[in-house]
């Protein structure tokens, strides 16, 4: 044994007498993970959360989130003894006279975007094969918290810097604050610390910003990751995949070079594109004025569904007993993402009502074997591509020479008439696709090799699926429809009422199916034409 | 004698030898006559008595606008009446191509325009003698290097023209398909014809609101701006946020996702 060894030997039993550390440490370096880039979205959330945490400290340096006014005196000539907020003037100080420092607040900006584009993708990897399912409903409900509170915490932090956009995202906050019915004014004093924009608005957000948001977050993602840890990560099916294992490789040494690369991976990507792309130019922004507005004022994406959702709102208002209820930022500002969120939340809840499942679940669906659930998906998403459009629908309308009216009336109607056509149109496709499978299974893969038989005869070569490839494409369950009784012991009909009713239709909506070929099927054609 | 001489030599008495001669003859001519009188053309334009400016203007007007502003630029259903818009609004619309219109659309758009620099200004002294109006402006008179505030122009610009032009001078959308157009690349002389005429949906900036000096930092700004380089890299429009999220989902996951997918494709 060399001496390092020796030493390395005799550390390691020294905290092993002491903690028995070795015991923990096999168990848990030798979990297994299952292997697919699905799996890695997750990762990409968490490694631009720590970006996020190391550029942001970076930033709070210099930053000085105070809206006292001072008189700009900086290197960037075009805002040379312009009056502004101290916040801007030290987000101009960053970008400019701190080495690094445009980067930096380059790099956290980028991170932040694909932080919230990374939650995004993988919640809907983890809708779209069912992983929500149960033991799993708690982590699907801190995901969601996750998202909106990312969605909060992205609003806030471009809202720092104090720029013409930032205030004017700041003003569309006070006005959704200000349209809660009777007690919204009261909100909206309390938040600002008196009339818009008043000076205590920058300060208590940055606090939100660097202080509470992120410890909450930390706290919800840690338990995230310990439930992935403690539930075990869900697989794929495939052979040899069960319920009751976990196909993959041990977290050491596979893992953790795997994830250690890919946070690098993560880090440069983001650091690319900070170096590269310009992304929130507050400095041709300008100071933020409540007289000045620009044309094209956008929210962030992860904010713009909410925005076209505004921007398409009726002019509604209705004024009763000397209060002003304004429905047309009521409605698309608050009503509407409250439904959204909390169906969202309740999904898993839902599903599990509309087909009394309360199994336990480890493999994962292929989306297409659950017809209804990527439906409702796809039209969920439809819906927030449709509102999406709308708000930007300005530059829409300037960079493809349409009106702005017009897209207005494309999806004001279209958030009531695309997304039911996605879901029916997708739940086809879904049925389309399995059985695209079951022809598979039952006839083989075409090859596109044409034989001519002797006599005469053309056919085109079919090459049989491997045993592996069968047993995938014909494993998943042939759920049965919900049996609501249509009369109970004492002959009273229908007793669950109308919730039993709608509790039968969804759940019979829910399992339609294209068979899966049976063992039996599979030899019978075996025997007959091959 | 070489070869070249030899060879006329031995055509010029051959039977088409006199009517080439003659038509060689008459071009050059021609060509000398074409030269000789377009010289002086142009000196003479400049020094044209401005009575005959005004009245070439109200020939090219009657061939190219009459028809849809009146012969007597009175206005028709379709077109507005030109009495009293002054010469710089004809500088404005005629100089960038909007007027004569291409199609009857919401807008007139920026065009190559149709007119030169001398016809343009027949067509703006034939208007602004049927009644006054704004003078239009010369390069010289628009001293922004030397008397524009940069700092001042950009506070002034973002009071009054960036909700519609952009932050950044981009331009940006209005109702039922009309917009603000770009502000970048745009001659300055335009650009201060448009504040004081008002061209389509934009107001009038008068010296009232905007004063003549505060339009020379406007402009400072403008030119500022449009020089500016992109300071954060590429600049992705400088249109906001949409780009960025669209940058975000394509570049940005989309290079991520495919790292992934390479990070877990089996071995083979």
């Amino acid at each position: 044994m060399k001496k390092v060894e020796r030493i390395g030997v005799n550390v390691a039993g020294y905290v092993d007498d002491r903690t028995g550390a070795a015991k923990w440490l096999r168990k848990n370096l030798t979990k297994v993970f299952p292997d697919h880039w699905s799996f890695m979205l997750g990762e990409i959330v968490l490694y631009s959360f720590i970006i996020l945490l190391l550029s942001g400290t970076f930033l709070t340096f210099w930053f000085d989130p105070s809206q006292r006014e001072v008189v700009y005196d900086g290197s960037y000539e075009p805002l040379q003894d312009i009056k502004m907020s101290a916040a801007y003037a030290s987000a101009l100080h960053i970008s400019f006279d701190v080495r690094g420092g445009l980067l930096m607040r380059q790099i956290h900006h980028w991170a932040a975007l694909i932080f919230m584009a990374g939650m995004i993708a993988h919640l809907m990897r983890v809708f779209f094969t069912g992983a929500f399912r149960k033991p799993r409903e708690a982590n699907w409900l801190i995901g969601v918290g996750l998202v909106t509170l990312g969605i909060v915490e992205g609003f806030l932090g471009y809202s720092l810097p104090d720029d013409l956009l930032s205030g004017t995202g700041i003003r569309i906050a006070e006005a959704i604050i200000q349209a809660l019915p009777v007690v919204g004014s009261y909100l909206a004093f309390f938040a600002f610390g008196g009339a818009f924009p008043g000076e205590a608005f920058i300060p208590r957000i940055f606090t939100v910003h660097v202080l509470l948001l992120p410890a909450i977050f930390l706290a919800l993602i840690t338990i995230h990751l310990m439930l992935v840890w403690y539930q075990k990560h869900t697989q794929y099916p495939g052979p040899g995949r069960t319920e009751k294992n976990v196909v993959g490789y041990p977290l050491m040494p596979i893992y953790m070079a795997k994830a250690g690369g890919f946070f690098f991976i993560v880090f440069g990507v983001t650091a690319f594109l900070g170096a590269v792309a310009s992304i929130n130019p507050i400095w041709l922004y300008g100071p933020y004025n409540p007289g000045q507005v620009t044309a094209g004022s956008q929210p962030d994406f992860y904010m713009g569904w909410l925005d076209g959702l505004v921007r398409m709102a009726p002019p509604l208002e209705t004024a009763a007993f000397g209060y002003t209820i304004s429905w047309n930022i009521l409605i698309p500002g608050l009503i509407i993402p409250g439904i959204l969120f909390t169906l969202m939340a309740l999904y898993p809840f839902i599903e599990s009502w509309m087909t009394g499942d309360k199994r336990e679940h480890h493999l994962l669906e292929r989306p297409r074997n659950n017809p209804n659930r990527t439906a409702i998906g796809a039209m969920s998403l439809s819906f927030i591509l449709v509102v999406l459009i709308n708000g930007g629908n300005d530059l829409i309308a300037t960079h493809f020479s349409l009106t702005i009216n017009q897209i207005m009336w494309f999806t004001r109607i279209g958030v009531i008439v695309i997304p039911p056509m996605v879901f029916v149109i997708t739940k086809r496709i879904c049925l389309s696709l399995q059985r695209a499978d079951r022809e598979k299974v039952l006839h083989g893969r075409e090859t596109g090799r044409l034989v001519m038989l002797p006599h005469g005869e053309f056919v085109e070569v079919h090459e049989e699926l491997s045993a592996a490839e069968k047993f995938t494409l014909t494993q998943h369950e042939q759920p049965m429809a919900l049996q609501v009784p249509n009369s109970d012991a004492n002959g009273v009909l229908n007793p669950q009422g109308l919730k039993g009713k709608l509790r039968a239709r969804l759940s019979q909506a829910h399992v339609e199916q294209v068979s899966a070929p049976s063992a039996s099927e599979a030899k019978e054609l075996e025997s007959g034409h091959h | 004698m070489n070869a070249g001489v030899k060879r006329l030599s031995r055509y010029r008495r051959h039977r088409y030898a006199a009517p080439a001669l003659l038509i060689t003859a008459l071009i050059s001519l021609g060509a000398t006559f074409q030269v000789a009188s377009a010289l002086p053309n142009s000196s003479r334009m400049e020094s044209t008595p401005k009575s005959t400016l005004i009245e070439e203007g109200a020939r090219i007007f009657a061939q190219g606008c009459s028809s849809c502003h009146g012969l007597n630029a009175e206005g028709a259903g379709i077109a507005p009446s030109l009495i009293g818009v002054g010469a710089a609004s004809v500088d404005f619309q005629v100089g960038t191509g909007r007027m004569p219109m291409a199609d009857m659309s919401q807008q007139a758009m920026r065009k190559d325009p149709i007119y030169n620099e001398e016809e343009t200004a027949a067509l703006a002294a034939y208007v602004a003698s049927l009644a006054p109006g704004p003078a239009a402006i010369n390069e010289a008179q628009l001293t922004y290097e030397r008397d524009g505030n940069t700092a001042e122009g950009g506070e002034l610009f973002r009071t009054n023209c960036a909700m519609c032009h952009n932050f950044a001078g981009q331009g940006g959308a209005l109702t039922q398909g009309k917009y603000a157009p770009t502000v970048m690349g745009v001659e300055a002389k335009h650009i201060y014809e448009a504040m004081i005429t008002g061209p389509q949906s934009m107001p009038v900036f008068s010296d009232k609101t905007i004063t003549p000096e505060e339009k020379l930092s406007i402009l400072k700004w403008i030119k500022s701006a449009e020089s500016e380089p992109n300071l954060g890299g590429a600049s992705l429009g400088r249109t906001g946020p949409v780009t960025e999220g669209l940058l975000v989902w394509t570049l940005g996951l989309g290079l991520l996702i495919g790292i992934a997918v390479w990070l877990t494709a089996k071995a083979r």
